[in-house]
């Protein structure tokens, strides 16, 4: 059933053609350009159109889809570059040329090729929905074909076949393929979530062993311009140990995604030796990228996340930054001229951030294996002032909160975690796990880092009275122990091996510090010199 | 395609720069629109909002003398297109492209959409090819590269305009032909002076788009959007690396936010609209290389900070997508220090990737880290010096003090060009120098 555009204000288009449904896909006008019905009203139904409207006329046709805004799951997304509406870019870029002009319907997966299926179950198997059917080799993953309903198998082949063609049937009828759309703001169906237990070893030693975060939970990672915030999300994205990474560039710097693509080609796991590209999926929607599908990048993101955490997978989604997110639902909102609140933002911020904070965690899926969805995003509150809606609203639903630190940052201190503000609440969760697994002796070598710089601080003031020649022996050894945690445990410079701190190694940096100052500390009170006691070098 | 000129003489209301049309047939968004009044000449504009058979006009030159009965408005069938030819060169325009030489407009090659297209993430080069611009504080410490956008944050009364003539005046590549284009943005008449004679005086290549403090303000919004499509036009389809800038972005945003405010928009963080975050990405994110094509867009915005607030919406939001910042200093410049950039805020996100060996030198990396490390130890022990004294420091803590200020008056002043071969040496006498004391 075809309508007509009858109103155009910048991306809000007004359409009148009945029986739309709320969030169903359209295509408006004759580029076909792709939009989503955001309000119904009597005269007729308003849509965002994801793309630009430049040259859009009134009296143009508008085109159904019955369905809505969807992604396509699949074998092929590894390794893939998508936008904000999963359309592939590099494919874009070969056949469109260097840059994006109007888009209209372009398919997200190769449905022409070939991947080798092999069954899992038989003919006349009773299944339940999500139990696997089938399997294909995603790279070095295995990739797993989860039944879209309960019932019994009528029919399933195996063999090298494409997309496009059913794998089975059930008895019902529903046909099997290896891929299908699924609603991006709909979370998809889980067995029961569960607790989370594990910890997420980043290789990022201040994020690791001061401020943990579990699987399964999320973290916010708020900071000014230039504190680092993408370069730590890259880290992240690099040496994080999960199965997949979804690398959300929301709103950002087309510059830095070529710098990441690039880097990224070159790259292996550190922690299975394979192709950082096959274990990762990009999607990218730049800051002149229209802002409409910016603001569904997130959640067709999300959704591959689910649909890999649904085969038993850990997977990793980082967002630079969920701050231009939510600039562009506010762009929405006030398009659409609805009420605002704080900022201009508008009321359901808190609850939209609050629903997708929720896509996040452990789940047992309906197949009964674990999987987990874990979430670090990074914020970019204006002027750095974290009193903002954004940061705010955050705050209140994230397990943790690593903040990036503008001072730290001029300093050149990277990553810029300031260490006094910045907290998990995974710690008690994670306590016991992190004792027996990666970091022995956690609690304590933790408390007395966490000692030595609050000490550090407190001394602050006075040292910049008296100046350091008159502070006492032991306040001098602080400040210079945690000299010694700032510039040997807190920094790592992303440019060099150290970019990378294995667990077994960041324990052993600290403990050989907290040692040396132990050490020391005795030798003062045993009435050693400072200058003799500090001349040792570490052991 | 229409096969009639649609002209309408039906505006029943005109509001700010704003004009509403009824009964108009087929109209496009983001149209042209020729605006004939009664008397004088005609303006140009373009459909902002249909609704219906009602449309909203944004209109140019102005809307001084337009009326309700006699005002013509001519639909031309397509939107606002920038003219494009190589005879762009050594050429000065408007805010509208209107010849501001005297010299006749050219005959254009071509035409692109004003408003450009975003580039393709998978088909962006990562910039890593050296800049020199001259400026030991740049090439050393903040080195700029082919495909960056670095702004200079200034405040009023600081000598930006001195800085970004001094790179027009001296910046090169190291090979490729290279041009300049300029978007003069609200230029009182002595800025502009001064900019059209820096312009004429070197020896680049330059089209310039300026649009003056008494010009009309929607002009201020069009102005680097023409300058950005012609550069594109130079970089990506004539194969040349263009350097522009863009001076100055406040005067942009406050244009931005006037106009915002005559449409009746909320306003967000003073007054500022809420899109102004995506509106300032659509002209910064024009910079960039592009894989396999010649040329590139540099671009260098110059932003005054009310109040010397870095924080201000405009430094801030232009911090957030650019790749780095110059920050000056009124502290410097009261020493009479030239150019007055703080290296301690500045920064150049994309420094790493172009310098060192076979770019620069193989030591920039650890010069410049030495630099900037004694340097903001310098900068603690004046702090410190305000409060103790500088009797009660240790000799060691003096020596930075001293660092300090021979880095400022030594490396970062400076009066004519200096190569990256200069600037290294420079700071590597600078280091050993004051290592040696230690």
């Amino acid at each position: 059933m075809k309508g007509r555009v009858t109103a155009i204000s910048g991306a809000t288009v007004t359409v009148a053609l009945p029986g739309l449904r709320l969030y169903e896909r359209l295509f408006v006008g004759e580029g076909m350009l792709a939009g989503e019905v955001v309000r119904l009203e009597e005269e007729g139904a308003v849509v965002q159109v994801y793309e630009e409207t430049r040259g859009l006329a009134v009296g143009e046709p508008v085109v159904r889809t019955g369905k809505p805004l969807s992604v396509n799951l699949g074998p092929g997304l590894l390794g893939t570059m998508f936008d904000g509406l999963e359309r592939p870019l590099r494919y874009l870029h070969e056949r469109r040329g260097p840059f994006i002009h109007k888009v209209g319907a372009v398919a997200s997966l190769d449905l022409e090729k070939a991947w080798l299926f092999e069954p899992r179950k038989n003919k006349g198997d009773e299944v339940r929905p999500g139990e696997v059917l089938l399997t294909a080799k995603e790279g070095g993953m295995e990739h797993a074909v989860l039944s879209p309903r309960g019932g019994v198998i009528e029919e399933i082949q195996g063999g090298e076949l494409p997309l496009s063609e059913p794998l089975g049937r059930l008895r019902d009828g529903t046909e099997i393929f290896g891929c299908h759309e699924w609603p991006v703001r709909e979370p998809r169906p889980f067995g029961r979530k569960l607790a989370p237990s594990e910890p997420l070893i980043t290789g990022q030693r201040v994020l690791d062993f001061l401020f943990p975060v579990a699987r399964g939970g999320t973290a916010i990672l708020p900071g000014g311009f230039g504190t680092g915030k993408t370069i730590l999300e890259q880290c992240i994205a690099k040496f994080a140990d999960v199965d997949i990474v979804l690398y959300v560039g929301c709103g950002e710097r087309g510059n830095e995604m070529a710098q990441l693509i690039e880097e990224f080609a070159g790259l292996e796991d550190p922690w299975t030796g394979r192709a950082l590209m096959e274990r990762t999926i990009m999607v990218v929607n730049t800051s002149n990228m229209p802002v409409a599908a910016r603001e569904s990048s997130i959640y067709t993101a999300v959704t591959m996340a689910e649909y890999y955490r649904d085969m038993g997978y850990h997977v990793l989604l980082l967002a630079d930054s969920l701050s231009r997110w939510a600039g562009a639902l506010r762009e929405i909102s006030s398009a659409l001229g609805e009420m605002p609140a704080e900022e201009g933002y508008p009321t359901y911020l808190g609850s939209r951030l609050s629903d997708f904070f929720e896509r996040s965690g452990v789940v047992e899926t309906l197949s009964g294996r674990t999987g987990s969805l874990t979430m670090m995003l990074s914020l970019s509150p204006p002027g750095g002032d974290f009193t903002e809606p954004v940061t705010q609203a955050c705050q209140r639903v994230a397990g943790a909160l690593h903040m990036l630190d503008t001072s730290l940052a001029q300093q050149r201190h990277f990553p810029a975690i300031n260490w006094s503000q910045s907290y998990s609440l995974y710690e008690r969760e994670l306590a016991r796990r992190l004792e027996e697994g990666p970091f022995p002796g956690w609690e304590s070598l933790r408390s007395r880092c966490m000692d030595i710089l609050a000490e550090e601080a407190s001394l602050r003031e006075i040292t910049e009275l008296v100046g350091f020649e008159g502070l006492q022996d032991a306040d001098r050894l602080t400040i210079r122990t945690a000299g010694a945690l700032r510039r040997d445990f807190l920094q790592q410079n992303a440019y060099s091996e150290d970019a990378f701190s294995p667990p077994e190694k960041t324990v052993s940096i600290l403990r050989d510090v907290v040692r040396l100052h132990d050490l020391r500390l005795k030798r003062l009170k045993e009435g050693e010199p400072f200058d003799e006691v500090m001349k040792e070098e570490a052991p | 395609m229409r096969y009639a000129e649609h002209s309408y003489r039906t505006v029943s209301r005109v509001a700010g720069p704003l004009l509403f049309l009824e009964n108009v047939f087929t109209a496009r968004m983001g149209e042209s629109v020729l605006v004939l009044p009664p008397e004088g000449e005609p303006a140009e504009g373009e459909v902002l909002e249909i609704s219906g058979r009602t449309v909203m006009v944004e209109v140019l030159g102005g809307t001084r003398g337009l009326d309700l009965e006699k005002t013509r408005v001519v639909f031309t069938d397509a939107v606002k297109h920038a003219p494009l030819s190589p005879l762009v060169l050594g050429r000065i325009f408007s805010g509208s492209f209107a010849p501001r030489d005297g010299k006749p407009m050219f005959v254009p090659d071509s035409y692109a959409p004003v408003t450009g297209a975003p580039i393709n993430p998978s088909a962006r080069e990562t910039p890593r090819e050296f800049i020199e611009t001259g400026l030991s504080v740049v090439d050393g410490l903040n080195t700029l590269v082919k495909g960056q956008k670095l702004p200079v944050f200034s405040g009023s009364g600081l000598p930006s305009m001195e800085v970004a003539a001094f790179l027009l005046r001296h910046a090169r590549l190291t090979r490729g032909s290279f041009a300049v284009v300029f978007a003069g943005l609200g230029l009182t008449h002595r800025e502009y002076a001064f900019y059209r004679a820096v312009l004429e005086e070197a020896a680049t290549e330059y089209a310039a788009f300026v649009n003056l403090a008494s010009d009309p303000v929607l002009e201020r919004l069009l102005a680097p959007r023409l300058a950005l499509s012609v550069a594109e036009y130079l970089a990506f389809e004539r194969g040349m690396d263009v350097l522009v800038l863009l001076a100055d972005m406040a005067n942009y945003c406050d244009a931005l936010r006037e106009v915002s405010t005559s449409r009746e928009e909320l306003p967000g963080r003073r007054g500022y609209p809420g899109y102004m975050y995506s509106d300032l990405a659509s002209l910064y994110e024009r910079a960039g290389r592009i894989k396999g094509v010649e040329g590139s867009v540099t671009m260098l915005p110059v932003v005054t900070m009310p109040e010397d607030d870095i924080t201000h919406p405009v430094p801030d939001l232009t911090g957030y997508i650019t790749e780095g910042q110059l920050v000056l200093s009124r502290a410097l410049h009261a020493r009479g220090v030239f150019p007055p950039v703080d290296v301690l805020p500045s920064l150049s996100r994309l420094m790493q990737e172009g310098i060192g060996e076979g770019r620069t030198r193989k030591d920039h990396k650890a010069l410049a880290g030495r630099m900037y490390s004694m340097y903001a130890r310098g900068r603690e022990m004046r702090r410190l010096e305000a409060i103790i004294g500088r009797e009660g420091m240790s000799e060691r803590d003096r020596g930075m003090l001293d660092f300090a200020d021979a880095f400022e008056r030594e490396f970062v002043t400076q009066r004519g060009r200096r190569s990256v071969g200069e600037t290294l040496e420079a700071a590597r006498r600078l280091a050993e120098r004051f290592e040696e004391e230690q």
